[in-house]
């Protein structure tokens, strides 16, 4: 299981200070969304989770054997589905056989299974979103990070994205997810991070923390995102 | 000079054999000299686009520049290291057509390399956070992104091909000119001209646009093919 702490990380990129002493505690297993306004560091905590961004300070441990990293865009090559997701594979070092069978069972988790041989970035976004996941799942992760995997995709796509992810996690995968969907949070998240200023700010179970928020920083964050009379309506 | 354009036409329908051996000897050249090109540019502009080290930049700027070498230069350096009293003069390479693909080898290496880095660098803002997450190594990751460009980089073949075809300087001075065994089209295009054989210079020349021309609708095809399967 992966549970994940951060303490005091201090990040500056270009003379930025984008995390300025951010602790945090992840729990294993489930659902975790970050939320916080535009510049709260977000992004830059997953990064640094994954270890594509070194803190300038402060501690970082990761209880996960395996990571994988699904980004806004996907970032697919000028190749085949299959290939893609072979790509996920490739730092590995498994044998033929056993790549070829994970790439397969992975296209037809995600529905594509019939389009292993197209080449990728003829894809819808759904499709290539679909695709990104199949080559993070592909890996095994136990630890998923998903930076606005649905940020730019239609509502039909969006679900069947949501629904993948809530079934990895089911299945033990830790997901720590990224959105500015907060109808997306309330449906996937069991804990919920608001983040402000590259600080975590406040920190608890979904409902409770989107609906009465604690702290001055995510009220005016959850204020200013949300629509709140039409999820307190549908809850 | 309309007999110089019925002499011209006559060569170019009868196959005119000084004119076919010498396009011959200049595709031979240029091509081998472009295949050297690629083998050693394309690595070396993914490197630099990919990996991170000190002087990383002053090598890129250096890079850039030797885009442009003037070839007489190169030709020069590459006579007085391969002439009898330089430090390869025992190989005997001097005045061949090996020498001749050496010298437009070192033309067309630094082409490919800048346009291959610059082409790598814009795949790797998109591709890199990715691949880097995927946990692939920097020459892995070079190669994934040689891959994924592979189509753009096709122009960096090509602007180093028409580089290396019509450049005169370098292969005259380490080629010499020798008739039957190291003479070119541009170099023959230059003597013929001074002779006053205008017939043979511009059968020569039209073979030579042809070439270039030719070489590259292939490649727009075969890109335009691939781009529709794969793009």
């Amino acid at each position: 299981m992966a549970g994940i702490t951060l303490t005091d990380i201090v990040l500056v990129l270009n003379r930025t200070t984008i995390l300025d002493g951010l602790s945090l505690a992840i729990p294993p297993g489930g659902i975790t969304a970050l939320v916080g306004p535009n510049g709260a560091g977000k992004s830059a905590t997953l990064r640094v989770i994954d270890g594509l961004l070194a803190p300038n300070s402060g501690s970082l441990t990761v209880q996960a054997k395996r990571r994988a990293f699904v980004f806004q865009k996907p970032a697919l090559i000028r190749a085949s589905a299959a290939a893609n997701v072979a790509l996920g594979l490739a730092a590995l070092g498994l044998p033929r056989t056993e790549r070829r069978g994970r790439v397969a069972a992975a296209l037809a988790r995600v529905g594509l299974a019939h389009r292993a041989h197209d080449p990728a970035t003829r894809f819808s976004g759904g499709e290539q979103q679909r695709l990104a996941l199949a080559r993070a799942w592909a890996a095994r992760p136990d630890l998923l990070l998903l930076d606005e995997p649905t940020a730019n995709l239609d509502p039909g796509a969006t679900d069947l994205v949501e629904a993948l992810v809530a079934e990895m996690a089911a299945e033990g995968t830790k997901v720590v997810l990224v959105s500015h969907n907060l109808a997306q949070v309330a449906r996937l998240a069991a804990d919920v991070i608001v983040l402000a200023q590259g600080r975590a700010v406040e920190h608890g179970p979904t409902r409770a923390t989107l609906l009465s928020p604690r702290t001055p920083q995510a009220r005016a964050y959850l204020d200013g995102e949300l629509p709140w009379s039409s999820l307190a309506a549908a809850s | 000079m309309t007999d110089t354009i019925r002499e011209t036409f006559a060569r170019l329908a009868t196959l005119d054999r000084d004119v076919v051996a010498i396009a011959w000897l200049s595709l031979r050249v240029s091509l081998s000299a472009v295949t050297i090109g690629l083998l050693l540019g394309i690595p070396l502009g993914a490197v630099l686009a990919v990996a991170r080290f000190p002087g990383r930049g002053a090598l890129v700027g250096l890079l850039n520049a030797f885009m442009g070498l003037p070839p007489v230069i190169v030709g020069l350096v590459l006579y007085l290291v391969l002439s009898r009293s330089g430090p390869f003069g025992s190989l005997g390479l001097l005045f061949t057509p090996t020498a001749m693909v050496a010298a437009q080898a070192v033309l067309a290496t630094p082409l490919v390399a800048a346009l291959t880095r610059q082409v790598i660098a814009d795949a790797e803002d998109h591709l890199g956070e990715q691949l880097r997450s995927l946990g692939l190594s920097a020459p892995r990751r070079a190669g994934v992104l040689i891959y994924d460009t592979r189509f753009s980089l096709v122009t960096a073949a090509l602007a180093s091909f028409g580089r290396a075809i019509s450049e005169i300087g370098a292969v005259l001075v380490v080629g010499g000119n020798i008739d039957g065994h190291t003479r070119t089209m541009t170099t023959a295009i230059s003597l013929e001209t001074q002779k006053g054989d205008l017939s043979l210079a511009l059968a020569l020349g039209v073979v030579l646009i042809a070439l270039v021309v030719t070489v590259n609708a292939v490649a727009a095809l075969l890109r335009g093919h691939a781009v529709r399967a794969y793009g």
